[in-house]
């Protein structure tokens, strides 16, 4: 009875196809269609930041966005991230070396919009990566670490 | 039995924690993220009402729903009796268990849950919900704890009466038990102090805010045998707590902890996982049950708001000669607020003669409270600390000086009785003092008035159960298993520890986190128990390895085992030749040498060692519209020993985050009609990255006496001094004392203009 | 959620022809973050949600000297915020399309989207109503106009009818010497709900307030356009006093509630406080003109 679309998308460089019901969000879709489990649901809201993925260029909660409406588009996650088996992002191994996570449930989110900030602004200011990051909520690290990590990052990518 | 001149080689180093990989590339396992063969998924029916009779419920409608697999309501529940039964470190009462998993006759809350189905997608599972018709009659509700406690209140349990009551009474009364704590002579205390201050608080509830709400995933087999994946902070509470509500043996309920997202003492209560075992045996079908955000808030466990009096005096000299507190704290709908350990952890930094701290734990008509990071103590500190701040400056002495002259150390006596052993109070008090922060003037910042406040904070930590084993790989390496849920880095904290002990490098050290099946009986992770307790089991199953290497190379070499020592990772003999070999050597020999190497040890250490921390904090407020800027913060505290530094710096600093908020935004709003109207996170306010400065970390690094390695908990006691640091910092930028948590911008702005 | 189908259009006539079938029972989405939550609630059930993103004529942002801004009711809000014409010519809407949320609902969200909600707290709508913006409304029998200050009837409510559709925005070009503003209250430092929002708009002739429009956000069942303070300014040299008796004028005209987010007599108090804000910042952004 469920009138399910056909949708096609670019999921971390990957054409991909799948059904949908038009009330599954793009992160249903993720993570009990196309088993993407890396982006977490946290508030449904888009307040917590914790669904965060990059849709053609631009870092969005994917718990906001309907399954259908990803037709055609570029979707990048955090599984996608990684160069390959053995190197990780700078982000992500920056993240391990500053200890900017505890129970990690965040940190794909933050991984995500970071990249999309870095990809933007290669240089931000601690206030520009604070404030390109309160979309995405930390209970258990307070920041800082997280902070440290992204600027860090920013470093090594620019090769300072 | 510390080892205070020990240099340690893997102890205090900052590797990438072992589990690091899979968090950062989205492989991690959290419970909602598992998936099974023909899985359903479930949805919980809950109350609209605060306070109600069920006068019935008809799911028909529901269970006829095409995708709707298996319906329950309590009546799917056993009978069971009202009484306390010890479950490891925690005393539960079944009936109430029972009755707050999925209502019995009445519902207590906004959000106790009434039933709940399983169906082959959420959103036929969401549909169902809402076409089971439950008739109410909706009886008069109670919500803060001063009305709950006269007389005409609205009763919510009809058979509790007040536990420690002075006199017995058989009225009933939503007291459910009352404490005190008391020595000395308040009149005489108080008749030699040159000062008195008096202040009453009201602290709001608030939740523990882990972004990842509750989940479980619940397999039943014909057997009678079932298997639970849950987000929990103890798989062996959960399956014991899950045991006795659905009156079937612990033992065959295999409790699989997935990776946990947060948890801060709210995923130690089980909510979730009766049910879906109910559903799965019902259905036939593994069953999965998410909580939303909107259902975490409503219906897991906040902690207490309460409504506390201090009142302090001191003599010229800075001593305070008398206190006397007055606490009550919401419990929720049952009886179980943590207000026993606010009256023990109020006060516990200063050394006092004359006392006295009565607690009361208050039926409310608000979810039943669970621990949150050192549970009672944040609000007794908001009372206890800002009146201190009041005694100091009205003294003229500074108020970490004030600190200093009352200040506890080995020997003195807690307010609850027990004598202190070596601490490290008065060194937080001397760090923060000297601290670049405290040394610094105050910053300017156009438009807003800034100050600068210290606040004091104590927690006693716990010891528990731990099991650990050590087993030796064939190729020298080690694996750790434990069964304590990594909420924090711990997994990392222990494989260090097994290094350490073993000479080997923190990467050659594979640790595990076991299900109840595979390691033996370990108490939850909480109290700021895992390093030291598991930290304390792993220690003794890599001695109990350690031991049996020595055995097997004495074997390879016909040596008698005292002759041989193992040092650094190497095993040597003493006598005849000094042979010696590496423990990567040893590991390939030893099939010829007697078997394999298993250390295993299981612990409930006594040896517990308390911790105190003392913060500063500066603090912008814009005087026109009362919003509170952090400008800088540092946080001091007696960490016992670092094993991992970076993760104890990062449980400072988590505290403190979840302080800040506690103090300026986060609080439960409920109207008139006893429903929650900020039930996520939009107005359910915790700091984002953009309300914080980094968070400045001061160690001191006092070794526990009772541990071999110094270890003491680390996680909780910095959520204590936060908010009551941030309400001196205001008064000392605006000239107000604020009395109420959270301190959120109307608040302020209307205190300062009626300063004016 | 309770099942719906999606429909994309590609142009206004395709989009009209299906809310003109579906009549109340389809919802228009942009960004999705309000009409996703709501849906979630069950507070709206469409049984239709048509995706307005890919009509072009709803993706329009441009700027004539003459006719001044035309603005998609779709453009994303980030389109706004990097935009450099938007920061130069219109530097409160740009701030207010700013503040409406994260990055990520930045991304996504509209001032269309934002305006149609119908929530008095929008952060947009005080800014549009400083700025004269009137909207335009397509729907089966042609075009109409509604001014900002008339577009929301009550909480969740406004003037489209079944059937209708927001297309743009048209706000005036800038005379010279003006600028606008917009600021509101919030208890943390983003992601929240205006506590209370003021847009102002002013054009000076040498000290002289010529022309004001001031727009209040969240202490109305409705957003505001604050005739009686605005009035007040006009002629008059934007002096401390001046600026103090039009906030005055401003705090009378709110009746704010209490709720979650604030008390009415906080709500009350912080009118004045933002008012004489806004009116001194959009004055100063004047003389840099």
């Amino acid at each position: 009875m469920a009138n399910k679309v056909l949708v096609e998308t670019t999921l971390n460089g990957e054409t991909v196809e799948f059904l949908c019901e038009p009330r599954q969000s793009l992160l249903e879709v993720l993570r009990d269609v196309l088993g993407f489990t890396g982006a977490k649901e946290g508030c449904l809201t888009g307040d917590c930041g914790a669904c965060s993925v990059i849709m053609d260029g631009r870092v969005a909660c994917a718990c906001l966005v309907l399954g259908p409406e990803v037709q055609g588009k570029k979707i990048e996650t955090v599984e996608g991230m990684a160069k390959d088996g053995e190197n990780l992002h700078p982000l992500q191994q920056k993240f391990l070396e500053h200890a900017a996570l505890q129970c990690g449930i965040c940190t794909p989110g933050f991984l995500v919009a970071a990249k999309a900030l870095l990809d933007r602004n290669p240089k931000p200011t601690e206030h520009e990566v604070r404030f390109a990051l309160a979309g995405n909520l930390c209970r258990c690290t307070g920041y800082d670490k997280i902070v440290h990590a992204v600027m860090d990052a920013a470093a090594v990518m620019q090769g300072r | 039995m510390a080892t205070q001149e020990a240099k340690f080689k893997v102890i205090g180093t900052r590797p990438i924690r072992h589990d690091g990989v899979d968090k950062v590339t989205g492989r991690a396992r959290y419970g909602a993220d598992i998936n099974l063969p023909g899985l359903l998924h479930g949805k919980v029916l809950r109350s609209p009402h605060a306070h109600a009779r069920i006068k019935s419920i008809d799911v028909s409608a529901a269970a006829a729903l095409p995708g709707v697999k298996a319906v329950i309501t309590s009546a799917d529940f056993p009978k069971l009796k009202s009484g306390v039964v010890p479950l490891g470190e925690l005393a539960m009462n079944p009936l109430y268990m029972s009755m707050n998993l999925l209502a019995h006759d009445k519902v207590l809350y906004d959000g106790h849950a009434v039933a709940a189905v399983a169906a082959t997608s959420p959103h036929i599972a969401e549909e169902a919900v809402k076409l089971i018709k439950v008739e109410y009659e909706v009886l008069p509700h109670v919500q803060d704890v001063r009305s709950a406690m006269k007389e005409d209140a609205p009763i919510l349990l009809p058979d509790v009466r007040t536990s420690g009551a002075p006199e017995k009474s058989d009225k009933q009364t939503n007291i459910a038990s009352q404490v005190r704590f008391a020595r000395g002579d308040l009149d005489v205390g108080f008749k030699a102090a040159d000062i008195v201050v008096e202040r009453e608080f009201n602290t709001a509830m608030v939740h523990q805010g882990y972004i990842e709400p509750h989940n479980a995933v619940a397999q039943y087999n014909a057997d009678g045998q079932a298997t639970i994946w849950t987000s929990t902070q103890g798989a062996f509470t959960a399956r014991d707590q899950c045991g006795l509500v659905l009156g079937i043996p612990a033992s065959s309920i295999k409790v699989v902890p997935a990776e946990i997202g947060g948890g801060f003492g709210g995923k130690i209560p089980i909510y979730l996982e009766p049910l879906a075992l109910l559903l799965s045996k019902k259905s036939g079908k593994p069953v999965k049950l998410v909580m939303s955000r909107g259902e975490v808030l409503r219906a897991t466990g906040p902690t207490p708001g309460s409504h506390i009096r201090v009142k302090m005096g001191a003599n010229k000299a800075g001593k305070i000669t008398a206190a006397q507190v007055w606490m009550a704290y919401e419990a929720g709908a049952f009886p179980g607020s943590p207000v026993g350990a606010g009256c023990m952890t109020i006060l516990a930094p200063y050394d006092l003669e004359n006392l006295q701290i009565d607690g009361f734990d208050v039926l409310v008509n608000k979810p039943k409270t669970a621990a949150y990071r050192a549970p009672g103590a944040t609000n007794a500190a908001m009372g206890a600390e800002t009146v201190i701040d009041e005694l100091a400056e009205k003294l003229g002495i500074d108020p970490l000086e004030f600190r200093r002259i009352n200040g506890a150390k080995e020997g003195t006596a807690q307010p609850a009785g027990p004598k202190y052993l070596r601490i490290g109070y008065l060194e937080t008090v001397e760090a923060a003092k000297n601290s670049a922060h405290y040394k610094s003037p105050l910053p300017k910042v156009s438009g807003k008035l800034v100050g600068r406040g210290v606040a004091s904070g104590f927690w006693f930590n716990a010891g528990f159960q731990s099991s650990a084993t050590v087993n030796i790989n064939t190729d020298g390496t080690a694996n750790v298993v434990t069964g304590s849920p990594d909420i924090g880095g711990s997994r990392a904290s222990c494989a260090m520890i097994a290094a350490e002990v073993l000479g080997l490098k923190a990467e050659e050290v594979h640790p595990v986190v076991a299900d109840t099946e595979s390691i033996g009986h370990t108490d939850m992770t909480g109290g700021s128990r895992v390093t030291f307790a598991t930290g304390y089991a792993v220690y003794e199953a890599a001695q109990d390895a350690v031991n049996q290497l020595k055995q097997r190379a004495a074997t390879l070499w016909k040596a008698k085992p005292e002759e041989v020592v193992f040092q650094d990772g190497v095993v040597s003999r003493t006598t005849n030749g000094q042979e010696s070999m590496s423990l990567k050597e040893l590991a390939g020999k030893l099939p010829r040498a007697g078997g394999p190497v298993g250390g295993r040890a299981s612990v409930n250490p006594r040896g517990v060692g308390p911790a105190f921390a003392t913060h500063v904090v500066d603090v912008a407020v814009d005087p026109e519209t009362g919003k509170v800027d952090i400008l800088r913060y540092t946080a001091t505290q007696d960490v016992g020993k670092a094993v991992h530094p970076s993760y104890v710096e990062g449980q400072m600093q988590g505290a403190v985050a979840q302080g800040v908020g506690w103090a300026l935004n986060e609080e439960y709003f409920y109207d008139e009609k006893g429903t929650l109207r900020n039930a996520g996170f939009l107005d359910y306010r915790v700091p984002t990255c953009l309300d914080l400065p980094m968070i400045e970390t001061i160690l001191i690094e006092v070794p526990n006496p009772g541990h071999p390695i110094g270890i003491r908990g680390v996680g909780e006691v910095p959520i204590v001094p936060p908010p009551a640091a941030i309400a001196n910092a205001i008064y000392r930028a605006v000239g107000v004392r604020m009395t109420e948590l959270p301190m959120s911008p109307p608040k302020v702005a209307k205190a300062v203009l009626e300063k004016k | 959620m309770r099942a719906f189908t999606y429909e994309s259009p590609r142009s206004l006539d395709q989009a009209l022809g299906l809310f003109a079938t579906a009549g109340e029972k389809a919802r228009a989405l942009v960004g999705g973050t309000d009409l996703l939550i709501q849906m979630r609630a069950g507070v709206r059930q469409p049984d239709v949600v048509i995706d307005v993103k890919g009509i072009p004529e709803l993706q329009i942002l441009s700027f004539d000297p003459q006719s001044g801004l035309r603005l998609g009711a779709a453009v994303p809000s980030c389109r706004i915020t990097e935009d450099k014409m938007m920061q130069d010519k219109y530097p409160g809407l740009t701030e207010a399309a700013g503040l409406i949320g994260s990055v990520q609902i930045k991304n996504r969200c509209s001032v269309g989207g934002n305006l149609c909600n119908g929530s008095p707290a929008a952060d947009t709508t005080p800014a549009l109503i400083a700025l004269d913006a009137t909207c335009v409304i397509a729907g089966a029998k042609g075009t109409r106009t509604v001014k900002a200050e008339e577009f929301v009837l009550s909480p969740g409510r406004t003037v489209l009818q079944p059937g209708e559709i927001l297309v743009e925005f048209r706000i005036p070009a800038p005379k010279p010497h003006s600028s606008d503003c917009y600021q509101r209250f919030i208890p943390r430092n983003e992601m929240d709900i205006a506590v209370v929002g003021v847009g102002a708009a002013v054009t000076l002739n040498g000290d002289t307030c010529t022309a004001a429009r001031i727009g209040l956000g969240a202490v109305a069942a409705t957003p505001l356009l604050a005739k009686a303070a605005s009035e007040s300014l006009v002629g008059k040299p934007l002096t401390e006093q001046a600026i103090a008796a039009a906030a005055a004028l401003a705090q009378q005209l709110a009746t704010p509630i209490t709720d979650m987010r604030g008390t009415a007599e906080y709500r009350q108090h912080m009118v004045g406080v933002l008012t004489r804000r806004v009116l001194n910042e959009a004055a100063k952004r004047t003389k840099k003109k």
